[in-house]
C-alpha cells in the first residue's frame, strides 16, 4: 500500500463513522410545515376557543380540553409530514429511512417528549394549566438536544431556542398563546426554511 | 519508521474488515444486516471477515432469536478497540511523513 492508499482509507473510516451512528435524511421543510401547522392551531384556538372581549382569559376545563385538541392534532400532523419529508429525502440522500440510527434519533426525542407529557397530563388532571405550554416547550426543545447526536449538527440549535422560549414563557405564562406562536410556529419556519436552502437544496 | 509499520495491524489490512471496525467503533452494536447495507457487500464476503475479526477477539458476536428470525449482533472487544486506535495513529503517523 502507498499513501494514496492509507489516505483512502482514513477518508473511508470517517465515512463510515458518521453514516452509521447519523441520521442525515432530516428535512428543513418538516420544521416549515410544523411551523405553519402550530399557527393554524393557533388562529383556530384565537377565532374561535377564546373569548375576544376578554383579556384577562381565564382557562377553564372546556377552553384547556380544547387547547389540547389542539395540540394533539397540531402533533399528529406534524409527525405524518415529518415522516413523509424524511422519506422524500432519504431517497436523494440514499439513506434507510427506518435504519438503527433513526430508531435511536425517534426514541431519543421521544424520551424526552414522553416524560414531560406525562408530567403536564399530570397537572391537566391537577387542573394546574397555568405551565402547560411553557412545560411543552421546555421537554420538546430537551426532546432536540437529546435527540441531536444521532443526527447531523443543525437539530441542536433548534433545542436550545426552544428550551429558552419555554423559560421565558414560565416566567411570563400569561402570554403562553404568542410564545406558543413564537416557538412552535414562527421560529420552525424560519429554522426549518434556512436550512431547507442552506443543506437540502444544494444536494438536489 | 520501524516502530510505525509495527503498529500496522495485519489485521485491519483490508478496506471491508477496516469498515467493519469504524462502525463498532461508533456504534454499541451493529446487525449483520446493518453492516451489510453500509459496507455493500454480499453475505458471504462479509462473514469471511467479520469471522476473521472474531477469531483475533478484536469483535464480540451475540447470536439470537427475534421472532423466528436468527440475529447476529457485533461489538467491538475491549482489546478490538484499543488495536483500532494504535491502528489509526499508525495510519495518520505514516500520511505525516510521506
Amino acid at each position: 500500500m502507498d499513501s494514496k492508499d492509507y489516505l483512502k482509507d482514513i477518508s473511508a473510516i470517517k465515512d463510515l463513522m458518521s453514516k452509521s451512528s447519523k441520521f442525515i435524511s432530516l428535512s428543513g421543510l418538516s420544521g416549515v410545515s410544523a411551523g405553519i401547522f402550530a399557527l393554524i392551531g393557533a388562529g383556530y384556538y384565537y377565532f374561535n376557543v377564546q373569548q375576544p372581549s376578554n383579556n384577562n382569559l381565564i382557562l377553564t376545563k372546556d377552553i384547556v380540553s380544547s387547547i389540547t385538541i389542539i395540540i394533539l392534532l397540531v402533533g399528529f400532523a406534524t409527525t405524518i409530514t415529518t415522516f413523509y419529508f424524511t422519506s422524500i429525502r432519504s431517497k436523494i440522500t440514499n439513506e434507510k429511512t427506518w435504519n438503527s440510527t433513526a430508531k435511536n434519533l425517534v426514541t431519543s426525542f421521544s424520551t424526552s417528549l414522553y416524560i414531560g407529557l406525562i408530567y403536564i397530563a399530570i397537572l391537566y388532571f391537577k387542573e394546574e394549566y397555568t405551565y402547560i405550554i411553557a412545560l411543552l416547550l421546555l421537554f420538546y426543545g430537551l426532546g432536540l438536544i437529546n435527540a441531536s447526536k444521532y443526527t447531523t449538527n443543525i437539530v441542536k440549535p433548534l433545542g436550545v431556542i426552544e428550551v429558552i422560549i419555554g423559560l421565558f414563557c414560565i416566567i411570563y405564562p400569561k402570554h403562553s398563546f404568542w410564545f406558543w406562536i413564537l416557538g412552535f410556529g414562527i421560529v420552525h419556519i424560519i429554522y426549518g426554511g434556512v436550512i431547507y436552502y442552506k443543506y437540502d437544496k444544494k444536494q438536489h | 519508521m520501524k516502530n510505525i509499520i509495527l503498529n500496522i495491524n495485519k489485521a485491519f489490512d483490508h478496506r471491508i474488515r477496516l469498515g467493519i471496525m469504524s462502525i463498532l467503533m461508533v456504534n454499541e452494536h451493529a446487525d449483520f444486516n446493518r453492516l451489510k447495507e453500509l459496507l455493500g457487500v454480499t453475505d458471504g464476503n462479509l462473514a469471511s471477515h467479520t469471522k476473521a475479526l472474531e477469531k483475533v477477539e478484536y469483535i464480540r458476536v451475540e447470536k439470537q432469536f427475534i421472532g423466528r428470525k436468527p440475529n447476529t449482533k457485533y461489538y467491538a472487544s475491549e482489546l478490538g478497540k484499543q488495536e483500532f486506535k494504535k491502528h489509526i495513529t499508525a495510519l495518520e503517523k505514516l500520511i505525516k511523513d510521506m
